[in-house]
């Protein structure tokens, strides 16, 4: 299996404090892989590592076999990785379709926009994500939309820019039932699509239902990882958890 | 009909700050009317403000672009003057003008590229950082002049002079420069990478930084525009006058400042109005020459400036709180 992206010990610590202490990761393509650990088992700075918003200290990152040099957003987001951030990375004043082109617009070759192209994409995604409101086009702004909403636009700007890995931080926090499903239904289809899925939760059943391999994190370290054919049901993967982060 | 009520209400966010500021000119201009309607139909007051206008618009258009970023700037006052002060030793000191005005530009240019890493690396205040600066680059240009003036009266002579600031059919020219720079900024902040970029950073830095958005080099990149629409402002001064004072800019330092919020663009970043900056422009250059040309003595000027900008602020509330 080809490797998506692959950590190789990676430390990251801020002024004192070691939040991420030698961890490895890697994403195949075609997995969802589910990430898992307490609050502040370093889950976060380790995704932001990953996609590049924060840099290792010590460790080597891999893009499909080869060794990276330099790692940032705008590189990780180059090589086919996209994220959904726990904070949605949007910008609220700004419209719909400028936060889903953020960074990464659609340009003539002195830097112009492709507004009108940009538009219809926009408005072509928000009828796939499944907005329900007449109210919303492409051109309301951000701060208008509800958080299930917000997550949409996170969750199109990910889609559009076809990538290989998308990366879900936390995306069912403050989510009802019904857009937790249009979630599930979402890394349902990139995975049949062949491409690949890293999703961060602490809500175990979540990530129990979606994943096919299960990655535990616990105070910066890679403790266990196993596949969804060792465990059966979501409790005995949470009761593994608990008992590797108390041998730990 | 709920899709018409929501493509009017998405045009009224996109440009209801700039139409609010059309509004505060046009009702300017109708008190000034009925206040002295036949100093009002006098084409030389006009012709005033003309002159004061296209200096004021190369200094407030770019502080749009930076107060969009999130950051402010009071040393493009001094820039202005430092800007000129290039120009006019070099003119002075027998060099083609055309190469001192591309000069001139390029110190206002790296001024701005200084001040902007200074305060972005160092995570400075802007407003504080670049008020020290204000003062240390006018109290360096008073050092290095003496405190006197240069006059250049060999520009007028060379073909940049008509070019820049002649007379065009009774216009002078430099109105057509600061149209031709008002129609550019336009579509530089709203339909280019850059303005965009600017938008997205100054409305949530830790997003735009998330998305790939290089947000330290957007910043100064910024303060570099600020730095060039300066100088630009200065020189074309010092053309129109001849003369370089070292004392020149600072009249214009909350003018402009001014002229930003008046025209609509609040002061949280994230969002910005290049029509709304220049109708902000019209109105504080027609206060200064207005107030005196319906017959009150100067001493109101400062009042009316004054109670415009609350009253500006006011209306401009109406378009609403910050979204978060």
């Amino acid at each position: 299996m080809e490797n998506i992206i692959e950590l190789n010990k990676v430390t990251k610590r801020f002024g004192g404090i070691t939040a991420l202490n030698k961890a490895s990761l890697k994403v195949t393509k075609g997995e969802v892989v589910g990430l898992i650990g307490d609050n502040g088992a370093g889950k976060s700075t380790l995704i932001k590592t990953l996609v590049g918003v924060y840099s290792p200290d010590e460790g080597d990152i891999f893009i499909r076999g080869e060794k990276i040099n330099s790692w940032n957003a705008l590189k990780a987001r180059e090589s086919g990785i996209e994220t959904v951030f726990q904070d949605r990375a949007l910008t609220p004043q700004q419209s719909i379709v400028k936060n889903i082109f953020m960074g990464k617009e659609l340009r003539y070759p002195l830097g112009f926009i492709k507004e009108k192209e940009q538009i219809f994409e926009a408005n072509r995604l928000i009828r796939e994500i499944g907005f329900t409101s007449k109210l919303i086009n492409a051109e309301s702004p951000v701060g208008n939309l509800s958080g299930g909403e917000r997550q949409g636009v996170a969750i199109a700007r990910a889609i559009y820019n076809n990538a290989e890995l998308i990366v879900l931080d936390e995306p069912t926090n403050n989510l009802s039932l019904n857009e937790t499903q249009k979630v599930f239904d979402f890394v349902l289809n990139v995975k049949k699509s062949n491409r690949s899925v890293l999703f961060i939760g602490h809500n175990i059943y979540h990530v129990y239902d979606i994943s096919d391999r299960f990655v535990i994190l616990d105070r910066g370290e890679v403790v266990h990882q196993l596949n969804k054919s060792d465990v059966s049901t979501p409790e005995e993967l949470m009761k593994i958890m608990r008992d590797t982060i108390k041998t730990h | 009909m709920s899709n018409n009520n929501s493509y009017l209400s998405n045009y009224f966010h996109r440009n209801g700050r700039a139409l609010g500021s059309i509004g505060y000119f046009v009702l300017l201009m109708i008190i000034f009317f009925i206040g002295a309607p036949e100093a009002w139909i006098r084409p030389n007051l006009h012709q005033s403000v003309f002159v004061m206008m296209p200096t004021l618009i190369f200094l407030t258009i770019p502080l749009v672009f930076l107060v969009a970023s999130g950051e402010i700037d009071l040393s493009f006052a001094s820039t202005y003057a430092v800007a000129a002060y290039v120009f006019a030793l070099l003119v002075k000191n027998g060099v083609d003008p055309a190469i001192c005005f591309v000069l001139g530009v390029f110190t206002g240019a790296a001024i701005g590229a200084l001040v902007g890493t200074l305060i972005v690396v160092f995570r400075l205040s802007s407003l504080v950082a670049s008020l020290g600066v204000l003062f240390l680059l006018r109290g360096v240009i008073l050092l290095l002049t003496n405190s006197r003036s240069i006059t250049i009266m060999e520009v007028e002579n060379h073909w940049i002079y008509p070019l820049l600031v002649g007379n065009f059919y009774g216009f002078p020219m430099q109105i057509f420069w600061a149209a031709i720079f008002v129609i550019f900024c336009y579509y530089f902040f709203n339909k280019h990478v850059f303005g965009i970029h600017i938008q997205h950073v100054g409305d949530n830095s830790v997003s735009a930084e998330q998305m790939g958005i290089n947000v330290n080099a957007v910043k100064i990149k910024a303060f570099m525009f600020v730095g060039i629409g300066s100088a630009i402002g200065g020189i074309f001064t010092t053309m129109i006058t001849y003369t370089f004072f070292p004392t020149q800019g600072f009249g214009y330092l909350l003018l402009a400042l001014a002229a930003v919020f008046v025209g609509g663009t609040p002061y949280w970043g994230g969002l910005g109005t290049i029509i709304g900056a220049v109708f902000g422009v019209g109105i504080i250059a027609y206060m200064e020459i207005g107030i005196i040309a319906i017959g009150w003595s100067g001493e109101w000027r400062q009042f009316f400036n004054g109670l415009i900008i609350l009253l500006a602020l006011l209306g401009h509330r109406l378009h609403g709180e910050r979204v978060r």
